[in-house]
This record gives C-alpha cells, structure tokens and sequence, in this order.
C-alpha cells in the first residue's frame, strides 16, 4: 500500500482513503449531496461498500457491522441523519465494540438541499462525540481519530463535515496503518446490547459517564489547536470557518477546534481568558457561542444574518467588524432544468395540463416545480409525496381531493415510499389515491446510484431486482400500471384521469431510464 | 509574502467547467505549490450555473476566492459573464469563449481546454505539467483533438 505520496484530493475522497487505509471492513449509506462519492470512492480503493435502501437501514447495519467488532463507516446527507435518528439515540447507549463512524455531511447555503439544518446539534442531543476537519488532510486524520475514539470508549462518533469540506480539494498527505484492524468475533453482552428499561437506564449513566471521560480527554487533545496570536483578538472556531477566518484575521490568536462535542470547555475559558476580545466564528446556528456562554465564559458572538448561508472571507470580516448591515445581493446564475430529453417531462406536462394538486418529493423530478410545468405543489422530505397526499386527501372536499396526485422517483419510492404505500391501502381515503412512480432506473439527481429497483449493487455487481410494480400489488392495490410515458402518452393520460375519477388507490409506475444515465453506461 | 494566485473557472452544467478546474489543479499540483479547488456540486448536473474556484501559492487557506481577488475568470460561454464578473478583481483577466477562433477547434466540446491553453499563457507552469494532466483526466481517444485545442489557446 502505497501512503508515501502526497494526493490531492476532496474531503469525501479522502475520508474513502483513511477508511481503506485503516482496514474499514464495511461502509453502508444511503447517497445523498454533499456525502454521496465517500462510498464510491471507498469501492473504487476496494472496500467493501454498499448503497442501503435508505439511512436508518444503513446505520442499523453499520451498528450490526459494529457490535460484531468491525471497523465500520456509514455516510448520509444531514438530512439522513433524521432518517438515521432513531437508532443513532439508542447506539449512544448500547455502544459499539468495532469504531464506527457516522459521517453526517451538512450543506450550509443549501447547494442542493431542502433544509439547512446544523447537525451539531445531534451530537449534544444523541450524546455522541463529534469531530470536525477543516480541510481534507483534517478529513483523512479525523476519520482515524474517530475510529480510534470509538474503539476506545466504545462508542459511535459523528464525523461531521460541510459541503466546502466534501468537495473542496486540498493536498493530503496519506500514512500507514499503525492499528490493524481487529478480526470481527461476536462477544455477548445483553446487559448493553438488550436495551429493555431495566438495561437501558444504567446504559444512559454509563454513556454520560464515558461522556465525562471524553470531555477531560479532550482538554489537552491533539485535535483542538491552540496558535497565538495578537492579545486584542482572540477567535473560536471549528472545521471550515477556521480557514476562511485566518485568512481573514490572520493576527489573532486562535483556538481551532476539532472535537465540538463533548467541549474542551476548561481550555476554552483559558483561552477566552487570555484574549482582551474574544470571538466565535461558527457557520450556522449559534452551537458553539451557546454551549460556552452556557459554561459561564463570555464570547461574542454574531449577528442573526449570518446564521443564514455559508460563511466566507469576506463574512468574517463583517463579523469580526460587527458589521449587520444589509449584503451585497450578488447576480443569481442560471438555475438547473429538467434535462431536454428527459422521459419524465411528459408526465408533468399532463398533470399541468389536467390542473392537478401534485405532492412531490425529493429528487431531479422536483425540478417539475419550474416553468414551463410549475406541476410540483408540496415537496417536504424524502417520500413524503405520498403521505402528505393522502392527509391532503382525507380532509379536503370531493372535488379538490380528486385532484390530488402523488409523485415520487424509484430511488425515493425505495427510500421511504413502501411506508406511504402501505398507509393508502390501510387508511384508504374516500377518494381513493394516485401513486405516480416516475422510475428512471436510477438514483439521478446524486449521480447515478444504483438502489434495491435497479438490479445492480454499488461496485455494478448483478443484484436483486425489486418490483415497484409487484411490491404494489402484493399490498392488494389492484390497480398498478406499468406504462412507458415515450410510446404511450395518449393512454397515460386517459389512466391517470380514469384513476383520479374512481375511488380505489392506484399507483401508475412511468417507466423510462434517465437519459443521463443512457449516456454514461455507453461510456 | 504569501502570493495566492485566484482563478475561477465558471459556464453551465454539462461544458466542462469541473473538467477545465481539475485538469488546472492537477497541472498546478504536479508544479509543487499548495493547491485548494472548491465548487459546488449536485444540481450543477441539470445544465445550471457552474463555477469552481481553484486557489494556489505557498499556503492557501480558505477554499472560496474572496469577491473581487480573482486574478483570472475563465468563462466558457458567453452569458455567464455577468453573474461571474463580481468575482474578478480590478485589473484581472476575464478569459472569454472569443478568444478562440472556434473554426479552428476540431472538437468545439473541447473550448474549454482551448481556454486553459489561454490561461496557460499567463501561468509559470511548464508545459509538461499541463500535458501530463489533460492526459490524466481525459480518455485517451481524445488527448491529440485536446492538445491541440489547448495549443491553440496557448499560440
């Protein structure tokens, strides 16, 4: 294994790198901007990868992975980690006896994202250790660390990283292994892997307990990097604020943090202490200016309008110089477009033209919301299509209930549709529904992933193929379609208005590849 | 004096703007210097705004070129000049598709390349360098139509 070479590589292919250097013996995750190439890139190396039917599915594996003493590596969006959320809580107190890492990737600014969530927050609350790198030589450290950090106290650990992080590239220098990879044994342990109440509470006092361990710990960690600076300023930071805030005031002193839960919060004060002004500088909520005021140390910290959006050089500066007036509205780009020859057009066309009330979902398809189809009303959270139809459905006038039509890709269907399905059937509104699959054969809008539907695993192996079509029909939903939306427009129409005239649920899968995905398998 | 040399890399999704920046990055890379590339990706796919900001020197720090610092804008189509033209500071370089007589270009995919060659001019990186990377990042049934592209840019 060659680790002498310098490489330059972005945060997500670094973290694939230290994840195959470090013996990782699986990787599990659902794909999702900005985290989807760390898996990809960790297959490319070699690794053992693998695209799980949504993010809950995927860290239940990786917790399974982990309890069975493997190193183990799970990726989502920050989105994900909702999904991911309920076994994530409990891991916290069961433990794990391999490292694992849960790489939760944030997108400040919403590149391609429907929320902007800060999951710092999720470490405090989950009470799991967090790590934050700042540029991809941080990222491929910092996933060891945390592999390290959770073989030590046996626990899960968050790696969180930022859109800039993930596909930033920087220069990493790679090293060899100096721990091997412990060979996976299953050791029992009701006692912590049983969590029944009777288990669960002394769980809780033991996971606040390795907290505590942690947190003296990290008062003199490696990974928190003090540097002096001029006495008149002193600034907090953690993971890619930090470079864009010593560019940005290069004369201060800093205290950059890598671990931004459990806190450093004696080191902290010392550092707050020894500063005439101190300064947090944190993209997103006010996490870390909370947490220290919280402790009794008194910070500044920033004015509301930059919770919004990314930071950058130019921000900091406006934050140091206590700057809230209005920002520079800088020329919006051209926006992303359905693709011209994309199959799916078709069906946004008709349901434009028929004036329904269409609950959308995540993916390449919400673009159907643009003109010229504006034929995407709601569009919350992966599959919610479905569910949010039906409720609008039980409660609005036979009239507009009929107009309502649910939309959702094959990726999403797979993702968290099969629930939504399962509730037109059981709590059938009077209307009935209409379920439209808009099945491309691919998961497009993250860059072609494969998922359960397409007959294909992560590496391109042969896999096998769920039936939308089938998976429907077995719940009793008589009348599922299959129709290609290229050849039979005419019937397309005629089945969708039939479907939304009659009181029965209805799923009609329009099936047709992305044209995008044509293109790269010729390739 | 830590001299950081800012260029932006801007078009639509779909012209080669992620290619044009990696093959630069690479190219830099390989000359010896510290190197940052930041974009963004996801709807960039959908035939949207693109743009990549590749930043290089002794120490580079934060990945995003401050509004206003870029020494060079390269831009590959025409109207997407003046939603990138903020980033370019005063006296920079705007680098635009005319610069390029396209009746010359064998491939008129390959304008970005051509655009690099361009840029080339400016930049102390040896030729080699620029070679090595666009062979690396480029199929190699399109190398000869690429080189030439960029030698055009380059005359």
């Amino acid at each position: 294994m060659n680790t002498s070479k310098k490489q330059l590589l972005s945060g997500n292919e670094a973290i694939a790198l230290a994840a195959y250097h470090w013996g990782v013996k699986l990787g599990t995750g659902y794909p999702g901007t900005p985290s989807t190439e760390i898996l990809e890139n960790f297959s490319r190396l070699g690794g053992k990868a693998q695209w799980a039917p949504n993010e809950k599915v995927a860290l239940e594996v990786g917790i399974g992975a982990a309890y069975s003493g493997a190193r183990t590596l799970v990726t989502m969006k920050h989105v994900g980690v909702n999904v991911a959320a309920d076994p994530l809580f409990t891991a916290a107190y069961t433990g794990v006896s391999g490292g694992l890492v849960l790489i939760s990737a944030d997108d400040p600014g919403m590149a391609s994202s429907q929320n902007e969530q800060d999951n710092r927050h999720y470490a405090r609350a989950a009470g799991v250790v967090m790590l934050e790198p700042a540029d991809s030589q941080e990222s491929y450290d910092f996933l060891i660390a945390g592999l390290e950090i959770s073989e030590k106290w046996k626990m899960p650990v968050i790696l969180r990283l930022t859109t800039r992080i993930c596909h930033s590239k920087t220069i990493v220098q790679p090293r060899p292994c100096d721990s091997p990879s412990p060979e996976p044994s299953y050791q029992t342990d009701r006692a912590m892997r049983v969590m029944v109440p009777a288990n669960a509470r002394p769980a809780h006092k033991k996971l606040r307990q390795k907290l505590s361990e942690v947190a003296l710990w990290n008062e003199t960690s490696a990974l928190n990097q003090a540097i002096s600076g001029d006495k008149s300023l002193g600034i907090i930071t953690s993971g890619i604020s930090f470079m864009h805030a010593l560019e940005a005031a290069p004369q201060a002193g800093f205290l950059k943090l890598g671990i931004t839960y459990p806190l450093p919060i004696e080191k902290i004060r010392q550092f707050a202490n020894s500063y005439e002004r101190c300064v947090v500088i944190e993209e997103g909520d006010p996490y870390l200016v909370e947490s220290i005021r919280a402790a009794g140390v008194m910070v500044e910290g920033k004015d509301e309008m930059y919770r919004f959006g990314e930071l950058n050089v130019e921000r900091v500066k406006r934050i140091l110089a206590k700057d809230a007036s209005p920002e520079a509205i800088l020329p919006k780009g051209k926006p992303p477009q359905l693709c011209q020859g994309c199959p799916h057009r078709i069906t946004f066309e008709i349901l434009r033209d028929m004036n329904c009330i269409v609950s959308g979902d995540i993916g390449c398809y919400t673009l159907g919301v643009l003109p010229p189809f504006s034929a995407i009303d709601t569009c919350l959270c992966m599959g919610a299509s479905i569910s949010v139809g039906l409720g609008m459905r039980h409660v609005l006038d036979e009239k507009q209930a009929r107009k309502i039509v649910s939309v959702i890709g094959d990726s999403t269907f797979m993702h968290s549709g099969i629930t939504g399905l399962v509730e037109m059937v059981y709590n059938r509104p009077q209307t009935g529904h209409l379920v439209i699959v808009l099945d491309n054969n691919t998961t497009a809008m993250t860059g072609l992933q494969e998922h359960p539907g397409t007959g294909y695993s992560l590496d391109r192996q042969s896999a096998h193929q769920v039936s939308i079509e089938e998976l429907s029909r077995s719940l009793g939903i008589e009348k599922t379609y299959v129709m290609d939306p290229r050849k039979e427009i005419e019937s397309l129409k005629e089945r969708i208005a039939e479907c939304l005239a009659g009181s029965d649920p209805a799923v009609i899968v329009v099936r047709s590849p992305c044209i995008l995905s044509v293109k790269a398998r010729k390739k | 004096m830590n001299k950081i040399t800012n260029v932006t890399i801007a078009g639509l999704g779909g012209q080669g703007v992620l290619k044009a920046s990696d093959i630069l990055t690479a190219a830099v890379f390989s000359s010896g210097c510290d190197i940052k590339k930041s974009e963004v990706h996801g709807m960039s796919q959908r035939g949207g705004s693109v743009s990549s900001d590749i930043r290089f020197g002794a120490k580079v720090l934060s990945p995003m070129i401050p509004r206003g610092t870029a020494d060079y804008l390269v831009v590959l189509t025409e109207d997407q000049v003046d939603n990138n033209i903020d980033t370019l500071r005063e006296g920079g370089t705007l680098i635009k598709p005319d610069t390029i007589d396209s009746e010359k270009l064998t491939n008129k995919r390959s304008i970005n390349v051509a655009l690099l060659g361009v840029l080339s001019k400016h930049l102390d990186i040896a030729e080699s360098c620029w070679h090595e990377a666009i062979r690396n990042h480029l199929p190699e049934k399109l190398f000869d139509v690429n080189i030439e592209a960029f030698n055009l840019g380059r005359r």
